[in-house]
């Protein structure tokens, strides 16, 4: 990555042109020409930088629904249980953490009610208790780091 | 605002990105059977009534640089959490700042955070920093570090299943 990468992706982090030409009117505000931008945002998608290059949807307002959850998971089990929550398709994301409580996933569902029995099944197919923490109040999502 | 059947067949169209062509909002159209014109006002709506956070880059903060990734979480009085929030969510270094339920005996924390930074000396120090806010001061907290990821993908626009 070099500066003009880095350019790229602190501007187009804080939006992006709703617009014919989009590519043409953001090229323009960070002074090169739309081949060059799509052609780096291109590479930027192929190397990983990129999670994406569309939208943050808000799933709350769109009805759905997103809680974190947490599992103690032992440690000779680890991989048995990552396996069976990686599986479901209502996981968005899954990291092992430091801590007693070491498996934290996310689960998104249509709506609130979708996320008990996912959590039920879950707890049936590992024999552990999971531990749900809604969401009561979001400060900040956003997901922008300078690059 | 209402979301129509076609607002959601066009959330599912462009979950995965948008194409990266001169004129994406029209190749979208074409692929659904709208007219770029139709795409451009659904978006602007979607995004004006806050269906759509942000269009545009979604980074992945570790292939970023950014390769210690902390969940900072303290335990806040209720009267005080709204101001802890807003504080936290104003650095620079935070990208997801929540209020969730606490979870005794297990997890008596309700304040979370997610702190990126190039190493987990620099995430402890920022953290620590940040545990000295006034709202947050002398309260209990504890940084989680991640150790592996085993899946990511973005948060999607959940009710997909309907148009799949």
């Amino acid at each position: 990555m070099d500066g003009l990468d880095r350019a790229i992706i602190n501007a187009l982090q804080g939006g992006f042109p709703i617009s014919e030409r989009p590519f043409a009117d953001a090229a323009s505000e960070l002074g090169i020409d739309q081949t060059e931008l799509i052609g780096r945002l291109s590479r930027l998608v192929d190397d990983g930088v990129l999670s994406r290059f569309g939208p943050l949807f808000n799933a709350e307002r769109m009805g759905g629904a997103a809680t974190l959850a947490a599992m103690s998971v032992p440690k000779a089990d680890f991989d048995r249980v990552a396996a069976i929550v990686n599986a479901r398709p209502e996981v968005a994301h899954n990291y092992e953490r430091n801590h007693r409580l070491n498996m934290w996933f996310v689960l998104t569902t249509d709506c609130a009610e979708a996320t008990a029995p996912v959590v039920q099944a879950i707890e049936a197919e590992t024999g552990l208790s999971v531990l749900v923490m809604p969401k009561i109040a979001e400060y900040r999502l956003d997901l922008r780091l300078e690059a | 605002m209402d979301v129509t059947e076609t607002d959601r067949r066009l959330l599912a169209g462009i979950a995965d990105g948008l194409p990266l062509v001169e004129r994406p909002y029209r190749r979208v159209g074409d692929d659904l059977g709208l007219s770029e014109a139709e795409v451009i006002a659904r978006l602007r709506a979607l995004i004006g009534a806050g269906m759509v956070r942000r269009l545009g880059i979604v980074v992945r903060h570790h292939e970023l640089g950014y390769r210690a990734n902390a969940m900072a979480v303290w335990d806040v009085p209720d009267d005080r959490i709204q101001e802890a929030g807003r504080l936290l969510a104003a650095e620079p270094d935070v990208t997801l700042c929540y209020r969730r339920d606490r979870r005794p005996p297990e997890w008596p924390y309700n304040l979370f955070a997610m702190v990126h930074g190039r190493c987990r000396r620099l995430v402890q120090m920022r953290v620590a920093q940040l545990s000295d806010l006034p709202s947050l001061a002398g309260l209990p907290n504890a940084v989680l570090f991640s150790r592996r990821r085993f899946k990511q993908r973005g948060a999607r626009y959940a009710p997909l299943a309907e148009v799949a």
